[in-house]
């Protein structure tokens, strides 16, 4: 038994740069979390909770044999996906986490460090850059030959998982900022709407064509062989169905969010 | 307008990274110079020794994994290199090796592997390993392999990688050949991968 959970949570290809990563991200909150409980102000449980619960997701599918499947099959790779781009970056996002590793800098470093990221902050923040990247890195990474590189390559492999993570996280970030637009000059929630709208019909449409599409769009499965038998044309449909659905019930949940927070704003300022 | 500007230059060097390098000839297949790693392996030959990849330094190689217990792609794979082969000049051929990896250790003696490559051509040299090697091998050029369930009588399908993967005399890797390109395609390219010197 813990064998075999030992050989499930052994990386498939280790990686140093993603063990870092993680690394350095757990141990930013921990400190950041033990400055502001030392001040009386933690963040709250469930916000920590759903720190963790996204760092977790996003380790386990990139970094376990959760990462051989997804290399041999299309609608695993497609899993991995909606856990990086969406669920985990999600659940990383609504935990809220700038304040908390923004006391990991300190006093004395975060404001030179603010001002060092503002201008790529004011780049990647921006709702229609957000957006455009969210969508654009579907995309990207699902052009048929882009998608076969990285499936060969080491290198482009890591990039495409770091970048979707990454541009997720940022994305939903700006969406689920639980702060009010009038005093944080956030996105108005209206904006965030919007985002969510223009995120959502590309991907239907991509996860449609991918799914009615002629079996043999990703032809580096069947040429790299699957992890298990299982017919091309499954696969696809399986995979395409995952970048349909899921992602657009995501959307769902988000505008959700954002409801709430747009009308708590609007009862405080209200009443 | 600064900002659109930064994210265009953004997705601008993703395409950038995504590219790769180039062998300097031009390949029907996909040159893959750069995407993956030298040819490198310690497997056991056809009389059961351990062969490297010392053993083919000066010579191109096109790698192949398969099984010879297999009804379908490895015999039509292994009889369209043979039959590009066979349009190369003498002092062409001489240069290049196809090595047919199996990835059937448990069936594929290397006795069987002999009596089944030379059936093709002699320039295919089979060869095997244990099955850490063959993870490890497998991996090193992003393919896998898995086992069907055995029939009444034991026998099995092995599912694997149907590519070719082509490297110059120095053991770089150049060329991914797909297991469909026409015999005439994969004669320009073994022709090719041998120019580069």
């Amino acid at each position: 038994m813990l064998h075999t959970l030992y050989g499930a949570l052994t990386p498939y290809i280790f990686s140093p740069i993603t063990v870092l990563l993680f690394l350095l991200a757990v141990t930013a909150y921990l400190v950041g979390w033990r400055r502001l409980a030392a001040r009386g102000r933690p963040p709250s449980a469930w916000r920590s909770l759903s720190f963790f619960l996204g760092v977790l997701l996003c380790y386990l599918v990139m970094h376990t044999q959760f990462d051989y499947y997804s290399r041999y099959m299309f609608f695993v790779h497609r899993g991995q996906h909606l856990v990086l781009h969406h669920l985990g970056a999600f659940l990383i996002a609504l935990a809220n986490p700038l304040p908390v590793l923004a006391a990991c800098a300190g006093d004395r470093h975060f404001p030179r460090l603010a001002a060092v990221l503002r201008p790529v902050r004011r780049v990647l923040f921006d709702p229609v850059v957000a957006t455009v990247l969210f969508v654009g890195l579907i995309f990207f990474w699902l052009s048929p030959s882009i998608h076969f590189d990285a499936m060969l390559s080491l290198r482009l492999y890591e990039l495409m998982n770091w970048s979707m993570l990454v541009d997720g996280v940022i994305f939903w970030l700006v969406i689920l900022d639980p702060r009010d637009p009038d005093r944080a000059h956030t996105s108005r929630f209206g904006v965030r709407f919007l985002m969510l709208v223009a995120a959502l019909f590309p991907q239907i449409l991509l996860g449609a064509y991918i799914t009615f599409a002629d079996a043999g769009l990703y032809d580096v499965y069947a040429i790299c062989g699957r992890a298990f038998a299982i017919d091309a044309a499954t696969d696809q449909v399986l995979g395409g169905l995952l970048t349909w659905i899921p992602p657009a019930m995501m959307t769902i949940v988000g505008a959700l969010v954002v409801l709430r927070l747009y009308l708590r704003y609007d009862s405080e300022k209200g009443g | 307008m600064v900002r659109y500007l930064s994210a265009a230059l953004l997705v601008a060097s993703l395409f950038w990274l995504a590219g790769c390098g180039s062998s300097g000839v031009s390949f029907n297949g996909k040159d893959i110079t750069g995407l993956m790693p030298d040819l490198e392996f310690s497997l056991k030959g056809e009389g059961g020794e351990t062969v490297t990849q010392a053993r083919y330094q000066g010579e191109a190689v096109v790698l192949f994994f398969g099984y010879t217990h297999c009804p379908d792609f490895c015999p039509t794979t292994l009889t369209a290199l043979a039959q590009a082969l066979n349009k190369l000049s003498d002092q062409e051929r001489e240069q290049i090796r196809v090595l047919f990896v199996s990835v059937d250790p448990e069936r594929d003696t290397p006795e069987l592997l002999a009596k089944y490559t030379a059936y093709f051509s002699p320039r295919v040299d089979g060869l095997t390993g244990d099955q850490e090697t063959l993870r490890e091998l497998t991996k090193r050029y992003r393919t896998t392999y898995s086992y069907g369930e055995p029939n009444e009588s034991g026998a099995y399908l092995v599912n694997h990688g149907l590519a070719m993967y082509g490297f110059d005399r120095h053991g770089k890797v150049r060329l991914f050949m797909r297991n469909d390109q026409p015999v005439d395609q994969i004669a320009e390219d073994l022709r090719a991968l041998v120019s580069i010197q």
